[in-house]
């Protein structure tokens, strides 16, 4: 194990070949000295003693001579202990504050293993963000993966520093929650506001942040969710703490991705991906959830851009088919100045079937939402006629879905930063904006809800003016 | 089982392992890697090399590590105690890799794939002396309450019994019957083994003429499956596939459910495994569970034994097919199953057809649903699989090879609509999109067991939504005030129909599950207020007078006001409807007269 393998066979972007390798193994973790400096890689491909090298610091640097190679008989491990809280780590999980090493209770491999479906428990209990267009409409549950798909310049990091600092996901015990928050290729800016938004809110000690930022290596950004990942298992499942993970941006892990796997001459399928980016991708989704028997649980908030803001991008495609859902903010709401701007009609938490109604948020939640999808629909269908033949050739009950749709807008999705509605105030909001429309046209609500929540129109008629 | 052989790794990459040495594998053979003992298949042999795909995670693997052949192929074990499970992608039980390796799953566990210990009360049938054939009942077990287990003399044995157990209660390894064929002697157990590769046999196909009931309205009386047919569902990424799949598997007529959660979410398969024991089986009172074995290779499980997953769930349906039952394999999703093999063939360097995936994927994919149909058994029993498999387009695109080849070898189309999806219509089957090659092949049968006019009623309601179809084409650009009151009026009808019959809540109490007869009966009521209308219209009597009466959203709520299996009401409110025009007629007549006057 401590031979040393003296220069290369080839370099190849962030891959290295080592030839005449004794006794290699597979994922192997290896460490190369260029002139004085170490860095890290792992094996991915052996053929006989040929060993392909990804390295994690970059191959700038590296020519076939100037090498010192020497295998770690291990895969790749961080160090774990309640510590890590409060620290900012670099995406192998090395300390990178200046505040010292770790010290480790245990190593644990950044793979991790996948969750027996027979052990995982099904994830009920909803989170309250105060954010109605998300309480009501895309309900967060505990233990889900529900990423924020987004575009780039869209206040996708307000939202989701909004939904931190308001989650009530600490509910038995203040003590036990936990923040994960990894960032992969986003610039020091994005890094510091979320840092100065952990701050502010009074939370810092209880994140752990893993940064590999823009100008960090490629290869580390592949390594970057994991190393969060096996952090928040670890405080989950281990510490019974409930911990909130934040992966931003998957989108460049994504590009990152791709850039190795077309420097290895692998065959991509869509747009130069590779096509092993689903299963890439799983592989950090699926480390979600809760398990049977154990008290913490990880929830995900992956945020990704959609290049060209489009959904069907294999970035956000292959993430749509793999996480519980998605918030989708829209470009056309916020350059009208709409915050948070969420669009309803693409957005969908799967998980909140099983998490809201009675007993969990209030019986009338689950008709609620349903019927303000289907006016938003309705509202939609309006506006793209009204855009042909003019608002005011409208039918009389079209023009009152446009007028519920700018209420909608104006005081339903809109609200501000620090404005944190709970759950009743979200419901109370919805039913009070139904009632812009006519009492039959409510075809998803019961008669017995419509008769218990539907108000008074003309009342609240000037709260409407107020909104249109 | 053929002789045993070893070589030793030379190279490893992901789930593909290079193996040299002096050694004869055998193409498909399933062999034990490494000294960990991973499970793995050789999927190519070569001159100086073999190439093996690992089932299990490679991390740690080094070169020089033994490679043993087992001599023989990836097989299924078949026998009592497959029902009510779960296994995973190579039929290890999920429950039994719990209690090794706690809640995460670990690697190189060879274990039993069904229990050995449990005793099963068995009533033998066959007595000494008796001879049988390939696929004959010696032997009877109550599986679980739903389903008796027929053990059945595996395909290519015949002979004479030369002894027989009695009636009592064995492990599954007790040998039941010995059979002397010529000179060789088998000894029977309850369990046999199957290759997951090769399709079981039976006797003759049989054509299909009954429909997999599922409670689904847009599914039965739209789009019907046969017992025995292939239907896909494409959709793209939340538009209902597992909704759709769960509740086929909830609620369709068939005695067998084999359900193959293939590269999905591990909380969809937990979600199984909480409600179905608590969910009731309509036609038994049992649990749902009793009839359900599940297959769960989840998305982030290794990608090898996604591949095999697919013909693990197949080989375990033909099996209880060849008992005589009719057994519906739910795929979700095959798409993840077609990734695998791009996968791997990508590993392995093939020359890549469309989109990256191999030149042999069409081919797969038609072996894959060859083996639905309904068949007489060896045995001479009915016996039926139908197969539906989700299809996950990238982009929700259907126009992509997956999409593309598998409509080749279905004959069901249920293509989900994102936009519908979008608008929350569930379940979000788009009615123009679709189709069913079946619906004339199950004329007769809906017409003895339904209602004779059943399907004239389907084809009137399908034409009133193609029309409406048209018309909103027009009514984009010009909205619909202007159009004649006959075309509001379809209009009218349409939305009736959509939100009334095509809409269907499946996490209603009642309206998840509705009985074929009460299908009937809505589509009647919704079809005769509309010719009640239509007729009143050519009266000149304006639609909006009828809608502003309510009877539109009366027959929107039937779902929720009329219950299952109170068919008496539709009667009632049909005479209703009756009342409310004719009273809009009287009204109008005697307007006419005063204004004639
Ligand atoms: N029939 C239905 N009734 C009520 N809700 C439904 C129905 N079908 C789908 N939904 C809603 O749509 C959501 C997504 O459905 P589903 O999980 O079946 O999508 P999918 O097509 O399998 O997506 P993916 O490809 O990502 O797995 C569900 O969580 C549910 O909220
Ligand atoms: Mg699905």
């Amino acid at each position: 194990m401590n031979l040393e393998y003296v220069g290369l066979k080839e370099i190849s972007g962030p891959l290295v070949v080592l030839e005449g390798v004794k006794d290699p193994s597979f994922e192997e973790l290896v460490e190369i000295t260029v002139d004085k400096e170490k860095r890290l890689g792992r094996i991915i491909d052996i053929s006989g003693d040929v060993c392909v090298i990804q390295v994690f610091e970059g191959t700038h640097g590296i020519s076939l001579k100037n090498t010192r190679t020497r295998l770690l008989g291990k895969p790749l491990k961080i160090p774990l202990s309640k510590e890590i809280l409060g620290r900012v780590l670099d995406g192998l999980g090395r300390p990178v504050d200046g505040l010292g090493e770790i010290y480790p209770e245990k190593y644990a491999d950044v793979n991790g293993e996948p969750i027996n479906p027979v052990e995982r428990e099904y994830p009920r209990n909803y989170i309250q963000t105060g954010i109605s267009s998300i309480d009501c409409l895309a309900t967060l549950i505990r233990g889900q993966k529900l990423p924020i798909f987004s575009g780039s310049g869209l206040p996708h990091n307000q939202l989701a520093v909004q939904i931190v600092r308001q989650a009530k996901i600490a509910d038995e015990d203040a003590n036990n929650f936990a923040i994960v928050f990894a960032a992969m290729g986003v610039k020091h800016d994005v890094a510091d506001y979320f840092k100065n938004s952990f701050k502010s809110s009074g939370v810092l000690d209880r994140v752990v942040m893993f940064l590999n930022l823009a100008n960090d290596p490629v290869v580390e950004r592949i390594v970057t969710p994991r190393s969060a990942l096996t952090a928040a298992e670890y405080l989950a499942f281990e510490k019974g703490m409930h911990v909130l993970v934040i992966l931003t941006d998957m989108s460049s892990y994504a590009e990152a991705l791709r850039e190795i796997s077309s420097s290895k001459g692998e065959i991509p399928s869509r747009k130069g991906y590779p096509g092993y980016l689903y299963s890439d991708l799983a592989s950090i989704y699926e480390r979600a959830g809760m398990i049977k028997g154990r008290k913490g649980s990880i929830t995900q908030i992956p945020i990704l851009t959609m290049p060209n803001d489009d959904i069907t991008h294999p970035i956000p495609d292959l993430t749509g088919y793999i996480t519980e859902g998605q918030i989708v903010l829209d470009r056309g709401l916020a350059s009208r100045g709409i915050y948070p701007p969420v669009s309803v009609l693409p957005s969908l938490s799967r998980l909140m079937k099983d998490g809201i109604g009675k007993g969990y948020t209030r019986e009338d939640h689950p008709g609620l939402a349903n019927q303000l999808f289907a006016a938003c629909a309705k509202v939609q269908e309006v506006r793209a006629l009204a855009s042909v033949i003019g608002e005011d050739e409208l039918s009389d009950l079209d023009k009152k879905y446009m007028r519920f749709g700018r209420a909608f807008e104006s005081a339903f999705i809109t609200q501000d930063f620090n404005e944190d509605r709970d759950i009743i105030q979200t419901l109370d909001l919805g039913w009070l904006l139904l009632g812009l429309l006519p009492r039959e046209e409510l075809d998803r609500l019961s008669p017995e809800l419509i008769e218990k929540y539907y108000g008074n129109p003309e009342e609240n008629e000037s709260r409407y003016r107020q909104w249109t | 089982m053929g002789e045993t052989s070893q070589g030793t790794i030379y190279g490893i990459n992901g789930p593909v392992v290079k193996v040299r040495g002096d050694h004869a594998f055998k193409m498909m053979e399933m062999v034990l890697v490494g000294h960990e003992k991973l499970i793995g298949e050789v999927i190519r042999v070569q001159e100086n090399e073999t190439i093996v795909q690992v089932y299990e995670n490679t991390t740690g693997l080094r070169p020089g590590e033994p490679v043993v052949s087992t001599g023989s192929p990836l097989t299924v074990k078949l026998g009592p105690g497959i029902i009510g499970n779960i296994f995973d992608g190579i039929e290890r039980p999920l429950t039994s890799i719990a209690r090794k390796t706690g809640p995460f799953i670990g690697r190189g566990m060879i274990m039993d794939n069904l229990d050995t210990e449990k005793l099963w009360d068995v009533k033998v049938l066959v007595r000494r002396g008796d001879t049988v054939r390939p696929g004959m009942v010696i032997a009877e077990v109550q599986e679980t309450p739903s389903v008796v287990h027929r053990v059945m003399v595996p395909p290519h044995i015949s002979g004479v019994v030369e002894e027989a157990a009695r009636d009592g209660s064995y492990p599954i390894t007790r040998t039941i019957a010995r059979i002397r064929e010529g000179k060789t002697v088998h000894n029977l157990t309850l369990v046999q083994e199957w290759p997951v590769r090769t399709p079981r046999p039976y006797k003759s196909r049989l054509p299909l003429h009954e429909p997999l009931i599922t409670g689904q309205r847009v599914i039965d009386s739209l789009f019907p499956i046969a017992k025995g047919g292939t239907a896909a569902i494409p959709g793209g990424f939340g538009t209902g596939k597992t909704m759709t799949q769960h509740q086929l598997a909830k609620w369709s007529n068939a005695d067998i459910i084999v359900y193959v959660g293939c590269g999905e979410r591990g909380n969809e398969i937990t979600e199984v495994l909480e409600d179905f024991p608590k969910l009731i089986d309509p036609r038994n009172n049992r649990p749902l569970m009793e009839r359900t074995v599940l297959i769960a290779n989840t998305s982030n499980m290794p990608v090898a034994a996604r591949e095999a997953s697919i013909y693990t769930g197949i080989t375990l349906a033909e099996y209880y097919r060849d008992m005589g039952y009719h057994v519906a394999i739910m795929a979700d999703s095959t798409s993840r199953w077609a990734e695998a093999l791009r996968e791997i063939s990508g590993r392995l360097e093939e020359m890549p057809a469309e989109e990256g995936f191999p030149a042999y994927l069409p081919s797969r994919l038609s072996e894959f649903y060859e083996r639905a149909g309904m068949v007489e058994t060896l045995n001479e029993q009915q016996g039926s699989i139908s197969i539906i498999g989700a299809v996950s387009p990238q982009g929700g695109d259907f126009s992509e090879p997956v999409t593309q080849n598998t409509k080749r070898f279905i004959r069901c189309f249920w293509a989900l609509d994102k936009s519908l999806a979008y608008t929350r219509h569930y379940p979000a089957i788009n009615w123009i999109d679709s189709y069913s090659e079946y619906a004339a092949d199950l004329k007769d049968w809906y017409a003895e067991n339904a209602a004779p006019d059943f399907m004239t009623l389907r084809d009137r309601l399908s034409r009133i939504l193609q029309e409406e179809s048209k018309l909103l084409e027009i009514v984009k650009l010009i909205g619909s005030d202007i159009l004649p009151d006959e075309q509001k009026l379809i209009l009218e009808s349409a939305r009736a129909i959509r939100q009334g019959f095509l809409q269907q809540n499946a996490y209603h109490e009642q309206d998840t599950y509705v009985p074929i007869v009460k299908q009937y009966h809505m589509m009647r009521t919704v079809l005769h207020l509309h010719d009640q209308a239509s007729r009143l219209i050519a009266k000149g009597i304006p639609v909006s007078v009828i809608r502003r009466t309510g009877v539109f959203e009366e027959v929107i709520k039937i779902k929720y006001t009329i219950a299952n299996d109170d068919m008496g009401a539709f009667d009632k409110l049909i005479a209703r409807i009756d009342a409310i025009l004719s009273e809009i007629e009287a009204s109008y007549r005697g307007a006419e007269r005063r204004g004639l006057a």
